[in-house]
């Protein structure tokens, strides 16, 4: 199903929690609402869910306008991050809730609904634990029976609201690719909320990047990464080095650190530096030098930190191989391959 | 023989007093508080009651005990004591509903109202409920013209009853409501139910466990009272004479045998359905831990 979000305002008091936001997701899609706590993602789910009710725009399923349908008549599975499953229910009833609830003859006979909620347990890879109570489950497995209950309702879109900010990293680790997994499987639409931006990158086909109230890009993990287009997600996705300076004849400088910048107008600016952009530069190519403090290896990376000696704290990782040698307090000399320059 | 006691293992030197290590100390002294504090306020008078019953002859006893007189009281004391818990047990919950869920003007006066129940001389409640709900009092008379009478009448006690029982199921079941937290309403929702559905299969369930508790203590409380009763009851007896009093009327009389054995009846009753009640409790707070 596709959902179309238009221009959508909603303030909590005098706050504005989504400012003017609009959106398109096409059928199937994994979309990754990505930023900082308070950006209004967290809002803009419950609004596509109706759990919320915008107070300007449209939300359209199918061209449908759902804006002030009820969450119930929208047909979603939400998915919580407390999970809030039904604690005096079994498993098999929590996820059999949605279909329990339908009226006359909506609801299906039970050898079906005892089916389905089996066909689910194997999905989630819970099989057999259907009597148990949620008590006795792990916080990973509480999830996995929520995203369970709510597929079980065969909803047109789900929904999940970070999904996995209560579990610990292995647990979310394999999650994350099992909700990958059952999304391919059952091909539905997903929207999940998240602030972790290694999440979204790795799970979601696009992500949306919110910042107070407002989309600031919607992009392929690799397009919101590589080619950010403004100074807020340039710095909040991927690691950066921030910069601040000024622009004059398409190039930056900020402190004794000179980079090119095209196209970028002349006056206060703000550049970000990613770390991997970072080289080791050959004798007599450098354009600046910095003190290294810190080296760390990890794995095939070598990250270095360092201050210019106007004082800038530069990060940058290397390839293992050209760190090589190199002692903490040693002067690097370093060059950039790319920037991001911003009018600030 | 020799061979025997060599290969013996090392004798362990046994400690005189073995003791579970525990990581929250003073088990033994709170343990021991609760028992000497539970024997000398609970456990010896309340034996003391069943040794005073013993001392009449069997016949007696069962005569004291199951009398008609006695046996009507009873059945007004239980019977009374359930209709105002299942009423409170409507009532409370509504009521802790409407504190929790909403913000409203006068809610703190409404708080504090809850609680008076707590606070007043019993007696000087029964005083002002049998001048409201006598025959020519402000609610009294308003139901006399369809032929009901409420004070000096079974009903009367019931409605005594219910005063004194309705802070005890508002306030065990509010703090559990408060906890109950707004993302499993949504949850139902989303799936596709309705707010009735909501309420009945995921809401009341949540409660039950605290609300059995808060309707065991009404219903205790309501059982043993006296002060508020005696005056809206009319004391009739075969009719609207509680328990409790007629164990003061024996008391008057010096039946002192007579006195403690409705009291042995009486306790015996209440443990009996307590005990049933705690048991359904658990059974519910098993479910839904």
């Amino acid at each position: 199903m596709t959902i179309s979000i238009r221009s959508v305002e909603k303030t909590f008091g005098r706050y504005p929690a989504l400012n003017g936001v609009s959106l398109e997701i096409a059928d199937g899609e994994l979309l990754a609402l990505l930023g900082p706590s308070g950006s209004g993602k967290t809002t803009l789910l419950r609004a596509i869910a109706g759990l919320e009710f915008p107070e300007k725009g449209q939300i359209l399923f199918n061209d449908q306008d759902m804006t002030y349908a009820s969450a119930a008549a929208r047909q979603v599975g939400f998915v919580f991050q407390q999970y809030a499953l039904f604690r005096h229910m079994t498993l098999a009833k929590n996820i059999a809730f949605g279909l329990d609830v339908r009226k006359g003859a909506a609801k299906p006979p039970k050898a079906e609904i005892d089916k389905r909620v089996d066909d689910l347990l194997n999905l989630v890879e819970l099989p057999g634990l259907g009597k148990r109570y949620p008590a006795q489950l792990s916080g990973g497995q509480r999830q996995r029976v929520a995203l369970a209950r709510a597929l079980a309702v065969s909803p047109s879109v789900l929904l999940l609201d970070e999904p996995f900010g209560a579990l610990d990293a292995t647990v979310r680790k394999s999650l994350r690719k099992e909700l990958r997994r059952i999304h391919d499987a059952t091909g539905v639409t997903t929207i999940f909320v998240t602030h972790d931006q290694e999440e979204a990158l790795e799970l979601a086909d696009r992500v949306a990047i919110l910042n107070h109230g407002v989309i600031e890009q919607v992009g392929t993990p690799q397009e919101v990464h590589d080619s950010p287009v403004g100074a807020f997600v340039a710095g909040f996705v991927g690691e950066a080095n921030r910069l601040e300076g000024s622009v004059k004849a398409g190039h930056f400088q900020g402190g004794e650190i000179a980079l090119p910048a095209q196209g970028a107008a002349d006056g206060a600016a703000v550049a970000f530096v990613r770390p991997h952009d970072l080289i080791r530069a050959p004798a007599g190519e450098e354009s600046f030098f910095i003190t290294t403090d810190r080296i760390n290896v990890q794995g095939p990376v070598a990250r270095i930190e360092g201050k210019t000696p106007g004082g800038q704290r530069i990060e940058a990782a290397f390839e293992r191989n050209s760190a090589e040698g190199l002692r903490r307090g040693d002067k690097l000399g370093l060059t950039a391959q790319k920037a991001y320059v911003f009018s600030a | 023989m020799t061979a025997k006691a060599l290969t013996t293992a090392p004798a362990v030197p046994r400690r005189p007093f073995v003791r579970r290590r525990s990581a929250i100390p003073g088990f033994a002294l709170s343990l021991g508080v609760t028992i000497a504090l539970l024997s000398i306020i609970v456990l010896i008078p309340m034996l003391s009651v069943g040794l005073k019953a013993t001392q009449q002859s069997f016949p007696d006893f069962l005569d004291a005990a199951f009398n008609a007189r006695a046996l009507a009281a009873y059945r007004l004391s239980f019977g009374a004591a359930f209709i105002a818990a299942v009423i409170n047990g409507v009532f409370g919950l509504v009521t802790a509903w409407a504190l929790v869920r909403y913000e409203f003007p006068g809610k703190g006066v409404i708080n504090a109202l809850i609680d008076l129940p707590f606070a007043l001389p019993t007696a000087v409640a029964g005083i002002a409920l049998a001048a409201l709900y006598a025959e020519n009092g402000w609610v009294g008379s308003l139901v006399a013209p369809l032929g009901w009478k409420i004070a000096f009448t079974p009903l009367g006690v019931v409605v005594a009853l219910t005063f004194i029982g309705l802070p005890f199921v508002v306030r065990t079941v509010e703090p559990v409501m408060r906890d109950l937290s707004a993302d499993v309403e949504e949850a139902a929702a989303s799936l596709g139910a309705n707010r009735l559905d909501t309420i009945i299969r995921v809401i009341l369930p949540a409660l039950a466990p605290a609300w059995l508790t808060g309707f065991a203590l009404a219903f205790a409380r309501g059982i043993g009272e006296y002060g508020s009763v005696i005056f809206i009851a009319g004391n009739m007896p075969y009719r609207s004479e509680i328990a409790p009093l007629l164990i003061i009327i024996e008391l008057e009389q010096y039946d002192y045998a007579g006195a403690a054995t409705i009291a042995v009846v009486m306790l015996a009753a209440s443990f009996l359905m307590l005990f049933v009640i705690n048991a359904m409790q658990a059974w519910a707070r098993k479910r839904s831990a």
